[in-house]
């Protein structure tokens, strides 16, 4: 890698990273909520709701319930935040200096992506309350539900593009043929992967483990203060990486100006599908990711492997 | 006024108990929830945990099975947690006061900031109420 060590940090803390994901991630859930108010006929959140939101739970006091892990109930949230910052550290760097790549890191990337799930499930085990616990449980079975699409899906621009493992190599190889989305095996496997981030963020037909008509909270219930606020972080910042990574594989790389079109339209997608559905139960999310969803990635990866 | 106070203002999200009330001043918490009154304009969001709220809405004249409960589901609310309470019953027992079931009204179990009267108090009375409890911070 050509960047320097201060520059390193300022890649991690300021600009792709923390401060800059946190801040277009909360603006993202603004737009979310205020699409979705509106799409109620209500007027909506000011701009500035999510970032007081943080504000305020930060401010707050932080309850340890007793019977808990203390270590555990207050590291997790961070493990899950921490590997969303790397992400789009990961994302941002490798699509502005192609050079700074390395062989694999779209694997890299994956790995990171599992960590907020995990950090929701352990952290709602140790929380012992038994909402929590349901919530966790039912994260689980969602993510074993959705984790092999996921990969298979996005594993099909790979195959596409003749075996390059890095995103930087990917974002190269769009710049040389054209977007993968020119691909059939590549469309498919687009829709395929819309439809995960859809439940790795937890919106609507997927929000199985967080159902607050159910569950009150799921994972969260236990959680006040600065360790809800970092959960909040996180979902949010999700919601900017995960977009940002489909572009950089699917839509040609993140960083022409019309990504932010693009992203824009992502989310807009999201915010419909997330508005005009009903909770799913968590067998149906099971049958749904196994049966159509797989079926249709496996013929994306086989589309691909004979070079359509 | 500190920042945090300032937050707090703006993003109060309301924990709704009952203890004890004719459901008619929880109908009326809800009609102040929906789109018509639009209560996210102010950043008030319903919650389902009282971890995570900033406010409780008590609702009903507090029955001797609803006092423990409702001093523990305070003292689970993270503070800084504002107590508001909403309807005649909350604030003074209402036509309950005397039963044998009664203990007394919301501010002899746990302090309360602001009291809403009315049987039931109008959707525009609990968010008046509600914005003037903020005020006051």
């Amino acid at each position: 890698m050509s960047v320097t060590l201060p520059w390193d940090i300022f890649f991690i803390i300021i600009f792709p990273g923390f401060l800059f994901t946190a801040a277009v991630g909360l603006f993202s859930t603004w737009v979310d909520r205020k699409v979705s108010a509106r799409i109620q006929w209500r007027v909506g959140p000011p701009w500035y709701q999510p970032f007081v939101d943080i504000i305020k739970l930060l401010g707050k006091e932080n309850i340890v319930p007793t019977g808990t892990g203390m270590t555990g109930y207050l590291v997790f949230p961070i493990i899950g935040f921490i590997a969303v910052v790397l992400v789009s550290t990961i994302l941002w760097v490798t699509n502005w200096f192609p050079e700074a790549t390395f062989v694999g890191d779209i694997i890299v990337v994956i790995y990171l992506l599992y960590l907020p799930a995990i950090g929701i499930i352990a952290g709602g085990s140790a929380s012992g309350n038994p909402m929590g616990s349901i919530g966790a449980s039912r994260e689980m079975k969602l993510m074993l539900a959705y984790e092999l699409v996921f990969l298979v899906a996005i594993f099909t621009p790979v195959v596409a593009s003749g075996g390059t493992l890095s995103l930087g190599g990917l974002v190269g190889y769009q710049a040389a043929n054209g977007w993968m989305l020119g691909n059939a095996s590549c469309i498919v496997a687009f829709i395929v992967s819309l439809v995960c981030i859809q439940a790795k963020l937890g919106l609507v037909p997927f929000d199985i483990a967080e159902a607050e008509t159910e569950i009150i909270a799921g994972p969260y219930t236990e959680y006040s203060g600065a360790a809800l606020a970092v959960f909040k972080l996180t979902k949010a910042m999700l919601l900017f990486v995960l977009p940002i990574l489909l572009i950089a594989v699917f839509m040609g790389g993140a960083w022409s100006p019309w990504t932010i079109l693009e992203y824009l339209l992502i989310l807009v997608f999201i915010i419909l599908v997330k508005n005009t559905n009903p909770r799913i139960r968590v067998d149906q999310a099971i049958r749904f990711f196994w049966v159509p969803c797989l079926i249709l990635s496996v013929i994306g990866i086989i589309l691909a492997a004979v070079g359509l | 006024m500190g920042i945090k106070t300032w937050a707090l203002k703006k993003s109060p999200w309301v924990f709704h108990l009952n203890t004890g009330s004719c459901n008619n001043c929880d109908i009326e918490i809800l009609d102040a929830l929906t789109p018509r009154f639009d209560l996210e304009r102010f950043g008030i969001l319903l919650v389902g945990s009282p971890r995570h709220a900033d406010a409780l809405l008590v609702t009903g004249p507090v029955t001797m099975q609803a006092a423990p409960r409702l001093r523990h589901v305070y003292e689970q609310a993270a503070k800084p947690c504002l107590v508001i309470a909403v309807g005649s019953c909350a604030c003074s027992c209402g036509i309950f006061d005397g039963s044998y079931h009664i203990v007394g009204p919301v501010d002899k179990i746990i302090p309360v900031n602001i009291y809403i009267p009315g049987c039931p108090p109008k959707p525009e009375a609990i968010i008046s109420g509600v914005m003037k409890a903020l005020n006051s911070l």
